[in-house]
């Protein structure tokens, strides 16, 4: 070795040498996880989508927001752990008038803010107020239009706010007036939109229509559910604790529960196999079949109550022929699709609302028919010498939308012999592009609000803000205008399955498949059992071995 | 040197402007707003929204309102998140892209430092090749791929570490991002201090430094490595600047609460005050740092300093 630099070249070889020994040694123990001492310190880590836009039930739409929500406020009821129906919330018992358009809550006078004031049939009326007012700009507000005179007022029709039909009787009975019998009622009030806001927390900060002021923000906020807000780092985690005030204490037995925000899916799979959480939200399409086989008491794949459809611009003159819509549904093998592209167990769709055996199961059919496809489309006058313009599918950026439409796209070239190009635009543009008919074809999903055939039909009817499919049917606006005044169950179940016939039978949407929530759900984590809207009560879960 | 921090501050404000302007224009001409939904706005919500962050006003009034509260140090409310406003969403996020731009700087350039003094010094040896070898790999690799598969290494299979997330009092939390984020620094660090190394080790004061019989050890260290260090510290300046703006990939693989999520995600919610508040405050930091960077260089090498003083 020559003399230049022989010492820097033995301080390099050295350091080099320490710094890799130090690494190794210092980490070289495999860590303990917070899921592994979880059913010590009894804290539930969860991971939950994007950054929630808030914490304020009237002014937030998301998913994220509604399960942080439902730890720290609480309806009139809530949702039965496994589905069953509603179980006594605030209110501790109700009582329904024979038409069914009157409801009497009576409070569980145990019910408190979790400052320890008494939550009162007021903090409800004041509530609904508050969401209705339209100068809180609620996008929720229609949540509430079956209450009389809620939608006039939200509409600025009406200005006395006692004429919609809720209303106080005393400290802890609260009567509210439907316009008519809704058999989903309840079902709304597990709906964050319908939760109470404590008056005082909110005026001490604002007004009653103020948006966005500082009353979410943990310290400040004061709610009536199993948890209060502890602590809200941006883009990271929400921390919400034991509510020593909630009536139901006792049932609820995890202490903390954290909410991890993420929009990385990779990100979020590590974090789970690593052992820092209970819940993974939602898991690549790729990895399904291995995690069936690697984790299968870990994996689980549940029915959901959403539909995933493409949407058909019916303005467009290459698509106002019904037969051609036709053509194009009967050009598609479902099956095949939930198989080999989506692989998530989804159902093949043969109606737009979801089948739901509890509720509502539409008896309508679509099949998978390519003979026929071809006849439909030659009975509009196209064949080989007079060819199908080409036309486009647009959908969101995203992997699974694209192998969707790309698979369509050989359907429809294999089965029909249509050209169609694949139209991929970020988030806003997409939306825009839908609310401006600006499309052809568009992928898009729908989730139930709330276990009723009714949260997907009444977005069909003419002019809806979310049909933006240009089509209308007056038979069809009839037949749902007639179901909201049915008088029973049954009538109303004959006329949604006589306007989804229609639907199916003009085809402004193509239902591709019925949703289903897969995700991955550590063993510790007990009593969270399926769910139609994938809604899981905090105080009902436990943490144990 | 007071005249060329003055005469560069003033540039800056034109700069700023033209920032402010193109972007305030792109994205108000980019489709979609903040307030589309999947679930459609009725319009009177819509009106009512609009009016409430004063989206109703012509584009150039808009525009101007916005200057005179910029002026104010006002960067408007968040039209994503109600109730938060931008100054404290940046500074919410800033610390750790900071701390995370930092600890990935120092460790980019002591590494790089390192191997490209050791591969100048050992020319032509496998001491050059080898670390050359390893920083064209650590150049090629970009943060997207070097993150998950390092997560999958460190994390999953020998679960030695934190796989996201930036935890304070888990200083192994961090250890992950920042060789992701400052691998590719320092190889560029590597590359650059080689190059500066080897130009100076041939150079006339260097010999005279030998012949004076002074220790390798000082010769190295005092007079090589000042004349060779020059380009990796004009480098610095807008890698810092680089590392932060860019810092979002490795802040989405990890998880990490940082600026340059916020920023991207501003862009595809449409939060329009948001991006155009992380835009100027990203910009006047690339601003800032070429400066830094220039000031430290001129400080470091006298020819430049004789010719700001003639």
């Amino acid at each position: 070795m020559t003399y230049k630099g022989k010492f820097i070249v033995k301080i390099f070889k050295v350091s080099t040498l320490v710094i890799f020994l130090n690494i190794s040694f210092s980490s070289c123990s495999k860590q303990s996880t917070p899921v592994a001492s979880s059913i010590q310190d009894q804290i539930l880590y969860l991971s939950n989508g994007t950054e929630p836009q808030g914490l304020d039930p009237h002014i937030v739409t998301g998913v994220p927001e509604h399960k942080i929500l439902l730890s720290l406020l609480e309806g009139l009821v809530v949702s039965h752990p496994e589905g069953k129906g509603y179980l006594p919330g605030v209110a501790e018992k109700w009582k329904i008038s024979d038409d069914g358009k009157e409801y009497i809550f009576y409070l569980n006078k145990e019910a408190k803010w979790s400052n320890g004031d008494k939550v009162t049939a007021e903090d409800f009326v004041y509530s609904w107020k508050r969401i209705l007012l339209p100068t809180t700009a609620a996008q929720y507000a229609y949540m509430l239009f079956v209450l009389d005179n809620a939608e006039d007022f939200n509409k600025g029709k009406i200005k006395d706010f006692s004429k919609v039909g809720v209303k106080a009787l005393n400290e802890h009975t609260l009567k509210v007036n439907l316009k008519n019998s809704t058999p989903y009622f309840l079902s709304l009030l597990v709906h964050y939109s319908t939760w109470p806001v404590h008056k005082t927390t909110i005026e001490r900060f604002g007004k009653i229509d103020s948006r966005g002021t500082a009353w979410t923000r943990p310290g400040n906020f004061v709610g009536n559910g199993p948890y209060v807000l502890e602590e809200w780092k941006l883009n990271d985690v929400i921390i919400v604790k034991k509510n020593p005030h909630y009536w139901d204490k006792e049932t609820a037995s995890i202490k903390e529960i954290r909410f991890f925000a993420s929009d990385n899916e990779t990100s979020e799979d590590l974090r789970y196999r690593s052992g820092q959480l209970h819940y993974l939200n939602t898991i690549k399409v790729t990895k399904i079949q291995s995690y069936k086989e690697s984790h299968p008491n870990e994996i689980r794949i549940e029915p959901y109550y959403g539909t995933y459809y493409y949407r058909i611009n019916v303005t467009k003159k290459e698509l106002q022929d019904k037969r051609i819509r036709q053509a194009l549904s009967y050009a598609i093998n479902r099956k095949e699709i939930v198989e080999t592209v989506s692989r998530g167990e989804q159902i093949p769709a043969f109606s737009f609302t979801p089948p739901d055996p509890v509720n509502f199961y539409p008896s309508t059919k679509i099949k998978f028919n390519p003979t026929k496809a071809k006849e439909l489309l030659r009975d509009a006058g196209f064949s080989e010498e007079k060819e199908f313009p080409k036309i486009e599918i647009l959908y969101n950026t995203s992997e699974s939308h694209q192998k969707i439409a790309e698979a369509i796209q050989a359907m429809w070239k294999e089965n029909l012999g249509i050209e169609v190009e694949l139209v991929n635009v970020d988030w806003k543009t997409y939306l825009e592009r839908q609310k401006n008919l600006d499309f052809f074809i568009s992928r898009a999903g729908w989730i139930g609000d709330y276990p009723d055939p009714n949260s997907f039909l009444d977005m069909m009817l003419s002019g809806g803000g979310n049909n933006q499919t240009g089509w209308s049917n007056f038979e069809y606006d009839s037949l749902i205008r007639k179901a909201a005044e049915a008088n029973s169950v049954e009538e109303r179940n004959k006329f949604f399955d006589q306007a989804e016939h229609i639907l199916i039978d003009e085809l402004p949407l193509i239902p591709i498949y019925t949703y289903t929530r897969v995700y991955m759900l550590h063993p510790y984590v007990k009593g969270w059992h399926p769910t139609i809207l994938d809604t899981h009560p905090y105080q009902f879960l436990s943490l144990e071995p | 040197m007071v005249g060329l921090i003055f005469n560069r501050l003033l540039v800056a404000i034109p700069v700023l402007l033209a920032v402010i302007t193109i972007t305030f224009l792109m994205i108000h001409s980019a489709p979609g707003g903040p307030f589309d939904y999947d679930r459609v706005v009725s319009s009177e919500v819509m009106q009512q929204l609009n009016q409430k962050y004063n989206l109703d006003a012509p584009l150039y009034e808009q525009y101007f309102d916005y200057l005179v509260n910029l002026a104010k140090g006002d960067l408007g409310p968040s039209f994503r998140y109600p109730g938060r406003t931008v100054s404290e969403m940046i500074f919410s996020g800033l610390p750790i892209t900071f701390e995370l731009a930092f600890y990935s700087i120092t460790f980019a350039t002591f590494l790089g430092i390192c191997f490209g003094s050791v591969a100048a010094l050992r020319r032509n040896t496998w001491l050059d090749y080898l670390p050359m070898t390893i920083s064209m790999a650590g150049i090629c690799i970009p943060s997207i791929v070097l993150g998950p598969l390092l997560s999958l290494v460190f994390g999953i299979w020998l679960g030695w570490l934190p796989v996201s997330g930036w935890i304070e009092g888990i200083p192994e939390s961090k250890i992950l991002p920042v060789i992701t984020l400052g691998t590719a620094y320092a190889a560029y660090c590597a590359r650059l201090s080689r190059g500066g190394m080897l130009e100076v080790l041939g150079q006339d004061y260097i010999r005279t430094a030998r012949a004076k019989g002074l220790s390798e050890f000082r010769v190295v260290v005092f007079h090589a490595l000042r004349g060779g260090l020059i380009p990796v510290v004009s480098f610095l300046g807008p890698a810092i600047a680089g590392l932060l703006a860019g810092s979002f990939v490795v802040e989405t693989i990890f998880n990490i609460p940082g600026l340059g999520r916020f920023y991207v995600q501003a862009a595809f919610n449409r939060d329009y005050t948001m991006i155009l508040g992380t835009t100027i405050f990203f910009s006047f930091l690339i601003i800032i740092f070429n400066l830094l960077a220039d000031i430290v260089g001129a400080a470091m090498d006298p020819r430049v300093r004789e010719g700001n003083s003639k």
